[in-house]
């Protein structure tokens, strides 16, 4: 069923702004809509006001940023790849900017401010960038990418495992594991502007390449000859998901499948072409990581459950429904 | 006009030399064929003249060395057919003969009404006006050739070349294709094509270029390039070759015994 683009486009705004109301509406502290409406037009109490400001606000801003470049990042990945199972942390960044959090959880920089986990995490990607521009910078096949990505993220992986290994207590071993889960909880308006420009400088980059994965439709040659340079066009995805999947990760941690699904969902609403789910899987994957935001704030349990273990149990359905539309095909 | 000159382009892959000290021009209105054994580096020659490949000497078009041009201008002077089939994502075919204006946009442009015309344009040359809608991927192999000859058609660049454009398509679709090229051709185009059915090439094209090891062994009209000896030198091949018809017919005999 394809939708036309800008209808698309605005029933998932729409979607996306229900999701972002209802996240500043509901949470832990029942707050009355008349009390939020009171505190967001200046003449609440003080409670409310903290509460939607200081606590709902960035979170929600967080969860539309982060899930919006998680979104994009999953839709450019498959479309430069021309692989539908490729999402962002093929690329190894996301990996690397988790061991960067785990660094600073790991050597007690984190207690010293709340922003130098983001920073040491922001930096982490920044390195694996370095090393994947080092390693796949100049070759033009998407496999000598991937297996770059697989080398750094490899690397990180088993960085992060070492500190866990070595952590001296059951405790801070349970610190790291707790952040690797991916969250939003507790955020503040200093984790929103170490993201928002990394997302915002991310996302203008792969949007960028918009075109140029619609030619690498066609095969490499093909989208040379149609006037594509695929070394620019590879440096943009590098830069913009190493920026904007690093800053999305260092401050809600790792968080899964809302770059692999989302493209899967967005695609059959489009002509299919790359350039169509860009932008829309931006605007869907931040109206689904705010609504498994809310359902992690709503589902009643007495721990909180993290993020990143939700958005993984959303993940399954999907690929269900996908392999039983393949094994009817076949 | 345009005009395509290679001088001394040679192009090596890994160590190996794939083409050799190749020279030649080509002009407007002409349909070129290269033929050769497999490996002889038909398509590496024609990736050359694209610049998708390190050549050394020139390839210049319109008296331009193609590897100092931008992409995006050498790709409005020259579209490409691609050997093989290859389409990654199941496009629409109009969506997918649309992707032939990408050279004339931007990255943020819109499609003008000019590219929607010259889709129109190209769908209509190559017939496939009522498959606009269907999904490329789903079509057969000589629909799908015609579909993918489209996309190239709506660049409306002054040179097409097409990489193998006849493989794996029946007789039919063959001379479907051949006349596309030829008509092309006809209309003052600079059309080069890879062939291997020497007959098909011998009857359509105005010129040939038979390459083997990566050098031209002979070039000119059919008639005088496709001489037996000259098959059983490149091909190792036995050919009866008639001359008395409108165009040149080979008959493979067997393979040349030693």
């Amino acid at each position: 069923m394809t939708l036309p683009r800008w209808s698309l486009i605005a029933a998932l705004s729409l979607l996306t702004l229900v999701a972002a109301i209802a996240s500043l509406l509901f949470g832990a502290v029942d707050l009355s809509v008349a009390r939020l409406v009171a505190a967001a037009t200046g003449d609440g109490d003080k409670v409310a006001s903290i509460i939607l400001f200081d606590l709902r606000l960035p979170r929600t801003v967080l969860a539309l940023a982060v899930g919006a470049m998680l979104g994009l990042a999953g839709a450019a990945l498959q479309g430069y790849l021309r692989n539908p199972l490729a999402e962002p942390s093929v690329l190894g960044t996301s990996n690397a900017a988790a061991l960067g959090g785990v660094g600073a959880i790991y050597f007690g920089l984190a207690d010293i401010h709340p922003i130098v986990l983001p920073l040491l995490a922001t930096g982490g990607a920044l390195v694996s960038l370095a090393l994947l521009v080092a390693l796949a910078g100049r070759a033009e096949s998407p496999l000598t990418l991937i297996l770059a990505g697989i080398a750094v993220g490899t690397l990180a992986v088993a960085g992060t495992s070492l500190a866990l290994n070595l952590s001296p207590n059951p405790f801070a071993a349970m610190e790291i594991m707790t952040w690797l889960l991916g969250s939003l909880e507790n955020r503040s308006f200093d984790h929103v502007w170490i993201a928002l420009p990394c997302v915002a400088i991310g996302s203008a980059m792969l949007l960028w390449n918009g075109r140029a994965l619609d030619a690498l439709t066609l095969g490499e040659d093909a989208a040379q000859a149609l006037g594509t340079d695929l070394k620019r066009t590879r440096l943009r995805l590098l830069l913009g998901t190493a920026i904007g999947v690093g800053g999305a990760v260092a401050v809600a941690g790792a968080i899964g499948f809302v770059g692999l699904i989302v493209p899967h969902l967005i695609r059959p609403l489009t002509d299919r072409s790359p350039s169509a789910i860009l932008l829309p899987s931006a605007i869907g994957g931040a109206a689904l990581l705010t609504l498994a935001d809310l359902g992690v704030r709503i589902i009643p349990s007495t721990i909180e459950l993290k993020l990143g273990v939700v958005t993984a149990f959303l993940g399954v359905p999907v690929f269900l429904i996908h392999l039983m539309r393949e094994r009817r095909l076949w | 006009m345009v005009s395509l000159v290679l001088d001394h382009v040679g192009v090596t892959l890994g160590r190996r030399a794939v083409v050799r000290d190749v020279s030649t021009e080509f002009g407007p209105g002409t349909l070129t064929a290269i033929v050769g054994p497999n490996g002889a580096g038909k398509s590496t020659l024609a990736r050359a003249m694209l610049a998708l490949v390190p050549a050394t000497g020139t390839v210049r078009v319109d008296g331009v060395d193609a590897a100092a041009m931008p992409r995006a201008e050498l790709a409005r002077g020259i579209a490409y057919v691609p050997q093989g089939q290859l389409l990654h994502w199941p496009l629409t075919v109009e969506r997918l003969v649309g992707l032939g204006r990408l050279p004339h946009l931007t990255p943020m442009s819109r499609i003008s009404a000019a590219d929607t015309a010259a889709i129109e344009r190209a769908m209509a040359r190559a017939d496939v006006l009522d498959l606009r809608g269907r999904i490329a991927t789903e079509l057969s192999g000589g629909e799908r050739a015609r579909v993918l000859f489209a996309r190239a058609l709506a660049v409306e660049a002054p040179a097409l070349i097409a990489d193998e454009p006849l493989a794996s398509l029946d007789p039919g679709h063959q001379i479907d294709v051949m006349d596309m090229l030829r008509a092309e051709a006809a209309g003052g185009a600079l059309v080069i094509a890879v062939l291997h059915d020497l007959t098909l090439a011998a009857r359509y094209c105005d010129r040939l270029l038979l390459i083997d090891a990566g050098r031209i062994v002979a070039e000119g009209a059919p008639a005088e390039v496709l001489t037996a000896e000259r098959l059983r030198a490149v091909y190792g091949i036995d050919a009866r070759v008639e001359t008395g018809g409108a165009w040149p017919t080979i008959t493979v005999l067997g393979r040349a015994s030693v």
